[in-house]
């Protein structure tokens, strides 16, 4: 009889490593939590660094979805068992699986704002996250900030809940430098006679065209950027939000009025992925993702044979990354049926 | 520091650069020592951009933990006095660097190694 | 015959002790302030000379707080204090019987019953008068001889007295330690041979007395007992003035001074001086320190006040304090160790310079309003604070001005407690101007840091400083604001600077007992604890810091509140990233209660798995 492979979480991982693992032949279930898969993908509105529609690159990869995978939607998992040579899977509803191999698929959570209070998210209303600016373009709506107008001057805010050990995040979420370039760009498209400012520490332009976007950014859209991390921002009386830095290059604070504030949210383990792994008796390290067996060489394993990981769960990814990761996963999970 | 090894009856401008191997390393080390979240600076400006006294002043802990850095310890008696040590810095510093204790301890090392 | 060599130790150690102490006072008052000692002196001859003796005999004799603290631990330390007292007191009534009323030399009542053996009375007799002392003055051994009982079981038992740690005590401690314990169990022995040779004694030295009589040659043993409780007496006197036993007959002065109003908080002075050696290094201070919870156990009160005695102050001892107020709390002689701190920490930073030149000449116009309020220099990290009390301003009706909305100069509080007390006194001259010019009757703030120093250290021509709990609870008080209940279960943590520091407990509990239901905890009011975010504490690393947060946190939450209300801007900072409860300002609840009928607040962060 084929082995049965439980993949947790349907997002661009999951849905990836089901079609990978179904590829080679065995029986794949794949449970999710919603009722639809897709994961953070569904609400995003444009990929870097080309720009590729969300939902293109979403229905792409459900489309390598062969029938065969199981979905077990609308399923929290509650449990999860090694038990001999398999697990027990148990979800919310009393929904159970036996399973030879188990890959965690389970992703990340966007960082919640509110908890940087200086920065004045959900207390100054032209505060609002990447997420909330990328569902905005979604809904094809006009960008107008949340007092009706146009903003003349948007500014981006890089590293909120990165790198920042005041809310217990020292890592890099690795995504938010590029996503603000793609953003600041998609922002000039759409209101060109708008100013746009990055306010950085560092810019990582780590990926292929990476680089490209970002000079694209200069040379094309005169985008600006402000080395320096914010302090605190303020509101003035005409609800505009007034942006603290220090001009890091030039060695001196500034002040700059914004119209429309954008804060780069970043990438944190999921709380339940971080409860699960506990219970599993897996390895917890400071940054609460989960970690693999060695990350350079064996990225997908874990300590526990037969349970593995792939895509955000294990750190912070861009889809390229988490896609090949996927991949990865399954030809692992192979390789351990066949010792 | 300004070792005059033989007098050639000229005196040669210091340019501009930081001479970092004749600089002094001593108050650095002692700072590093007294406070070793010194190193832990990312020189990201968050400190500088809340600072209290920054918005009347040139005066940028940033700045003074990168001369400290390179040793270039000149100007930093009357900088660092123009800090309020009213904590700002210190609960916004996204690698919690000491700030505090860091000004105080930069400041005894320089009253107490070169009075 | 009233004489004998053996009560030389006992006489010359306390010539000797007499002499120190008149030595050491007489530099105190000498190094007093002359102010300080025109009010020393009129407090001689007024009513707070009672004050003093009532609070001399409650505290120095009962041990009134020590019993509050533990019943045991209060016990052991009255046994010898009160007990060694009476016996000193009926020692002396007693001698006066035999010596027709004549006043005796010192050692003639102390060691009476080596030179009086009054065979007319019997041991059981009480109620004659030579019969009633005989009596009392074995009770009053026995209950000193109780203490020490106790003493020896709090080395190894000191939970039972309430202490988890008890003080690690120097070698000279020891020593002044152990002739201290020895003086009475060699009176024992001393009176009991001696009662076993003449049948004397009361109803335990001469039990004990005719029970040696029968195993030991008590005619050989008593004299050398005599001699050895001399010397244990003699021993103790002289060592007395450098060990911690010093506190005994200094804290009679500090208790007189305090209530003649000398102000503490002067260091290095006589008063300061004083106040160090009244510290008796009971320990209490030692398990309320949260320093301990990241093995900083060095610089706890006692032994920080400890270094400052022996003149060796440690810079990092000095420095290594949260200055929450804690061990103020506990110490049961109430030595101001905050003032004393604050003091030495003057001393180590005096070189540190400071120039605030910078400071912008320009004056801000004159105003006419009501109400001041002063964010401070944190509060505009909490812009939720911020904003939550403009709502609340607007929404009574206030006519005020935001002093510091585009960005404050520091209060000084920082630079105070950081021990650089002239570089803080330009920031506050900075400030009063400020404030002045506003020409409000109340100044508002929104930090108890700058609350405690506006209060204490600024000089505002009459106008009052509220902070903003108290502030709010007027408002309702006068009917200008309207609460809605909120729902919820909170629990309420005092901010140290204004719980410890400013007395204010009662009125943030008021108003958020009208809001919502207030959970009480293990540690709150004069006991809270600190958040660990302290401006008072320099030394620590964040990761210490975080360890002190949460062990707060596990306190606080106990209750399951659904949200943890504070007042201070620093410990939401410090709370905020280490919680899974909620951490609210009482402004953000209050402005939330005001907004509407039924406030949807955001619900707990629920784990699921």
């Amino acid at each position: 009889m084929a082995k049965h492979v439980v993949v947790i979480g349907a997002g661009p991982a999951g849905l990836e490593t089901s079609a990978s693992l179904a590829k080679f032949g065995f029986n794949v279930t794949l449970v999710e939590k919603e009722d639809l898969s897709g994961g953070h993908l569904k609400k995003w509105h444009a990929l870097f660094p080309s720009l590729m529609p969300g939902y293109e690159a979403l229905d792409n990869i459900r489309k390598g979805l062969n029938p065969s995978v199981k979905m077990q939607v609308s399923t929290k998992i509650t449990g999860m068992e090694a038990v001999n040579d398999y697990f027990t899977v148990t979800g919310h509803n009393g929904w159970q699986a036996k399973a030879d191999a188990v890959v965690m698929t389970t992703g990340f959570q966007l960082f919640d704002a509110h908890r940087k209070e200086e920065y004045g998210y959900g207390i100054y209303e032209n505060v609002i996250t990447s997420a909330d600016l990328e569902e905005l373009f979604a809904s094809g709506k006009e960008l107008l900030n949340r007092h009706g107008r146009k903003p003349e001057r948007i500014g981006f805010v890089h590293c909120v809940g990165s790198r920042d050990e005041k809310v217990n995040n020292l890592h890099c979420s690795k995504v938010c430098c590029i996503t603000a370039v793609k953003q600041a760009i998609e922002v000039k498209q759409k209101l060109p006679d708008a100013e746009v400012f990055c306010f950085y520490m560092d810019l990582r332009m780590f990926g292929r065209h990476y680089e490209e976007l970002y000079k694209e950014a200069q040379e094309k859209y005169n985008i600006q950027f402000i080395r320096g991390r914010l302090s605190e921002s303020t509101e003035d009386q005409d609800g505009n939000v007034v942006v603290k830095v220090e001009d890091t290059l030039l060695g001196k604070p500034l002040r700059i009025k914004t119209g429309l504030l954008v804060l780069m949210v970043g990438m944190e383990p999921r709380a339940n992925t971080r409860t699960l792994a506990r219970r599993m008796g897996l390895k917890s390290v400071s940054d609460g993702f989960i970690q693999p067996v060695d990350e350079v060489l064996h990225s997908n394993y874990t300590e526990i044979p037969g349970l593995f990981v792939a895509g955000t769960c294990s750190g912070p990814k861009s889809i390229a990354d988490t896609l090949a990761d996927a991949r990865s996963a399954a030809f692992a999970v192979a390789d351990f049926f066949k010792k | 520091m300004d070792k005059k090894a033989v007098n050639f009856g000229y005196i040669v401008t210091r340019d501009r650069q930081i001479d970092f191997d004749a600089n002094d390393h001593t108050i650095s080390r002692i700072v590093a020592n007294a406070e070793p979240s010194l190193n832990l600076c990312i020189s990201c400006g968050t400190c500088s951009a809340t600072c209290s006294a920054a918005q009347f002043t040139d005066f940028s802990l940033r700045k003074i933990i990168l001369l400290l850095r390179r040793d270039e310890i000149k100007s930093l008696e009357k900088e660092i006095s123009k800090c309020m040590l009213c904590g700002k810095c210190q609960l916004v510093c996204p690698r919690n660097v000491s700030t505090r204790n860091l000004i105080i301890q930069i400041s005894k090392a320089l009253t107490t190694v070169h009075p | 015959m009233t004489f004998d060599l053996f009560v030389l130790p006992f006489f010359i150690g306390l010539l000797f002790l007499v002499a120190v102490l008149v030595i050491k006072y007489s530099r105190w008052i000498a190094l007093m302030d002359a102010p300080d000692r025109v009010k020393a002196g009129m407090a001689l001859f007024s009513v707070n000379l009672l004050k003093s003796l009532r609070e001399v005999f409650l505290e120095s004799l009962l041990h009134r707080k020590m019993f509050k603290r533990n019943a045991l631990l209060g016990y052991m330390h009255m046994s010898f204090a009160l007990g060694w007292f009476l016996l000193i007191v009926m020692g002396n009534l007693e001698s006066r019987i035999y010596s027709g009323g004549h006043i005796n030399p010192p050692y003639y009542p102390i060691f009476l019953k080596f030179f009086i053996h009054d065979k007319r009375v019997l041991p059981f007799e009480i109620f004659t008068l030579p019969g009633f002392f005989r009596f009392t003055m074995d009770l009053l051994l026995l209950y000193v001889l109780s203490g020490l009982v106790l003493a020896l079981f709090k080395r190894t038992r000191s939970k039972w007295f309430g202490l988890k740690r008890t003080t690690k005590h120097n070698s000279f401690d020891r020593w002044a330690l152990t002739s201290l314990w020895l003086i009475f169990p060699m009176r024992l022995l001393a009176e009991s041979f001696t009662a076993g040779i003449y049948q004397g004694g009361g109803f335990l030295t001469n039990t004990l007395g005719s029970f040696f009589a029968l195993i030991l040659p008590v005619q050989y043993l008593a004299y050398p007992a005599w001699w050895a409780y001399s010397t244990m007496l003699g021993v103790f006197f002289v060592t007395l003035p450098w060990s911690r036993f010093m506190h005994i007959p200094t804290e009679i002065v500090l208790i007189f001074l305090r209530n003649a109003g000398i102000e503490p908080g002067k260091y290095p002075g006589s008063f300061s001086e004083i106040e160090i050696r009244s510290c008796p290094r009971c320990g209490v201070c030692i398990d309320v320190c949260q320093m301990n919870q990241v093995g900083l156990t060095g610089s706890t009160a006692v032994y920080f006040i400890r270094s400052l005695r022996d003149k060796q102050p440690d810079i990092s001892l000095n420095a290594n304090c949260m200055m929450c107020g804690r061990c103020l709390e506990a110490c049961p002689v109430g030595i101001d160790t905050l003032g004393l701190r604050v003091g030495a920490r003057n001393v180590d930073n005096k070189i540190l310079a400071s120039d605030f030149s910078y400071l912008p000449a320009r004056q801000e116009t004159e105003k006419n309003v009501d109400v001041v309020y002063f964010a401070g220099c944190m509060g505009h990290l909490t812009p939720a604070v911020k904003r939550a009390m403009l709502q609340i301003f607007e929404a009574a009706g206030i006519n005020y001005t935001f002093l510091d909305e585009d960005g404050s100069i520091c209060c000084g509080r920082p630079l105070k407690l950081a021990g650089m007390k002239d570089a803080a006194l330009k920031l506050v001259a900075e400030n009063t101007s400020k404030i002045k010019r506003t020409n409000a009757k109340i100044l508002v703030t929104s930090c108890p840091i700058c609350y405690k120093v506006f209060n204490n250290d600024y000089k505002l021509d009459g106008m009052q400083v509220m902070h903003h709990s108290v502030f709010i609870d007027k408002l309702v008080e006068d009917k200008k604001l309207t609460l809605n209940p909120l729902g919820i279960k909170t629990v309420y943590h005092d901010p140290c600077e204004l719980g410890r520091g400013s007395g204010i407990y009662e009125q943030p509990r008021h108003v958020l007992k009208q809001i919502s239901e207030v959970a009480g905890v293990t540690e709150e009011r004069a006991n809270a604890l600190c958040c660990g975010g302290s401006i008072g504490e320099l030394n620590m690393s964040a990761t210490q810091r975080n360890v002190i947060r949460d062990n707060a946190l596990n306190v606080l939450c106990e209750p399951n509140p659904d949200i943890l209300v504070t007042a201070c801007p620093l410990c939401k900072k410090t709370f905020g990233p280490g919680s899974g409860t909620p951490v609210l300002d009482i402004a953000e609840l209050v402005a939330e209660s005001m907004n509407q009928e039924k406030p949807a607040l955001k619900s707990k962060t629920i784990v699921e798995v």
